[in-house]
């Protein structure tokens, strides 16, 4: 009758077990050290309705200086990172790829793109705003530091996976290593990589809302005052227009991505 | 763009004609003529003065930073111990959230195209478009800081992650096999939990584990805005300036990063 079941996803019943009674020791663990201030959070949830009502009316107006101030940095940080952090990102790829690199350089662009890969960029804009002083030009570095790590390590992946009878073909010709890398690799992983780079300005727009937190510059730093003076209204509409942005931003991005395909 | 001069100035092969290298030429003016205006724009109010003595100040703070006060690391095991809850339950609920939103996305299982499907696109591009820092700083204002504050601003940034990777694999599910299933007199859910489910269950594994390790990586610095973590120790050591305590957290970060990055990575090789 009921004899039949589906096949469980861990098929060692001592490793399914083993693991289902680990997750639920952790659980117990983990949210009894989770302290709730109950009278506290019955507090915030008015602020919390307010918040969201502040939704069904935005205000942008009455601090529209400071917003269109804000969102100006944000996307003009954005294009400099991008374009800085892509064309920096192509010298950093190339040495970190194993079939074109020799090992020493290999293993210093591998190191490099580790670096900007593990740390979160808000710590990197803490940093770089203690070196360069207040504004988005930290905000922009931060972003571009990102870039680097991001893009040369879809482009090393790109091009160790190269087909190597075109490299072959055209070193036979008695072409320099720069002519091989001009016309035997870069056909080959250029569509990739310019739909990466506009993939990575969707990414450096959300990122650049953020970094203004620690005083890198653009609407993030709007956002955080907004949030500080509780103007909700003033807050909802700035989330409101990053949403916007964003999914404009996705939406043509999917378009060029689809023509370069 | 690829052409060649022959020797005594004759031109050799060329891949466009004239108009087109034109057209590109122009393309690339108008590209750098606008990157170069964004960057005016940008550094309007930038100090200069700050920027060349950016070397100084590098130097400056390596001295501060070393060496290390390892001794911080006493007080830092609470703060990690939290930062992993924050990621963990964060990631737990996020999946609990977005896994309907996922079904009511997908073409394959929505119930309705015209209702359930764009209102499930809205709450996952919402999702993925506000940074979980910004959800925390939201939250914290709202429910005052501490680590619940950063559960829920990982589990509302997850829900996008999670809801759009496993919507696309629902739409990327074999039909046949839920013909199948329909085919022996299934009802809706019979058909989601016999049809779909065993389908997509080690993409939905792969996708937990990897936005776990996302979110380990965001929860260490959700306490810079107050939500709980060794972001939160970050955060005061940076405004004592108390450097030598900031080198301690931030390989007590790399470390932890580094950690889930390989737990993901391996649990994933062996699902997939």
């Amino acid at each position: 009758m009921n004899g039949w079941a589906p096949a469980p996803l861990i098929a060692n019943p001592w490793a399914r077990w083993g693991f289902y009674s680990g997750a639920a020791l952790y659980l117990m663990l983990a949210l009894g050290s989770v302290q709730v201030n109950w009278a506290r959070l019955a507090e915030g949830l008015k602020r919390g309705g307010s918040f969201v009502g502040a939704f069904a009316h935005p205000d942008f107006v009455s601090r529209a200086a400071e917003i269109s101030e804000g969102f100006i940095e944000s996307l003009t940080m954005t294009v400099v990172a991008t374009a800085v952090g892509v064309v920096l990102a192509i010298p950093v790829g190339i040495g970190a790829a194993r079939n074109l690199a020799p090992l020493p350089i290999y293993g210093f662009c591998r190191a490099l793109i580790a670096l900007s890969r593990t740390f979160p960029e808000i710590i990197i804009a803490i940093l770089l705003v203690k070196m360069f002083g207040f504004g988005p030009l930290a905000g922009m570095l931060t972003l571009a530091f990102a870039t680097i790590g991001f893009m040369a390590k879809l482009l090393a992946e790109d091009l160790e996976d190269i087909d190597e009878a075109q490299v072959e073909a055209i070193r036979a010709s008695g072409a320099s290593a720069a002519q091989v890398l001009v016309y035997a690799v870069q056909p080959q992983v250029m569509a990739r990589f310019v739909g990466l780079s506009i993939y990575r300005l969707d990414i450096n727009f959300r990122e650049s809302a953020v970094i203004g937190i620690v005083g890198a510059g653009g609407i993030g730093a709007t956002l955080n005052t907004s949030f500080d003076r509780y103007e909700f209204d003033t807050t909802a509409a700035i989330l409101l227009l990053i949403i916007g942005i964003v999914m404009a931003a996705e939406y043509g991005s999917g378009i060029i991505r689809k023509r370069l395909q | 763009m690829p052409n060649s001069e022959l020797s005594q100035g004759r031109i050799g092969w060329q891949r466009r004609t004239g108009r087109a290298r034109l057209a590109i030429w122009f393309a690339w003016l108008v590209g750098v003529l606008f990157i170069v205006q964004c960057w005016d724009i940008m550094n309007a109010e930038t100090i200069w003065d700050f920027v060349w003595d950016a070397p100084q100040q590098a130097g400056d703070l390596l001295g501060r930073m070393w060496p290390p006060r390892w001794s911080v690391l006493n007080r830092l095991w609470g703060p990690l111990w939290d930062t992993i809850n924050m990621a963990t339950l964060g990631t737990l609920l996020g999946i609990v959230l977005g896994a309907p939103v996922a079904f009511l996305a997908a073409r394959t299982t929505t119930p309705s195209l015209l209702i359930a499907r764009p209102i499930a696109l809205l709450i996952i591009v919402s999702s993925r478009s506000i940074n979980a820092l910004i959800w925390a700083l939201l939250l914290v204002t709202i429910l005052g800081p501490g680590v619940l504050a950063g559960i829920i601003a990982i589990a509302l940034r997850s829900i996008g992650f999670v809801g759009k990777l496993l919507y696309e694999a629902l739409e990327e599910t074999d039909a046949s096999q839920i013909e199948a299933i329909t085919a022996t007199g299934a009802t809706r859910g019979q058909r989601l939990i016999f049809g779909f489910l065993p389908q997509i269950m080690p993409v939905f594994a792969g996708i937990s584990v990897y936005r776990w390790d996302i979110n380990i990586r965001e929860s260490t610095v959700l306490g810079l805005v107050g939500a709980g973590g060794i972001g939160l120790q970050l955060n005061a050591s940076v405004s004592r300036l108390a450097w030598p305590e900031v080198t301690v957290m931030f390989a007590a970060i790399l470390v932890t990063v580094i950690v889930s990055e390989y737990v993901s990575a391996k649990v994933r090789a062996h699902i997939i």
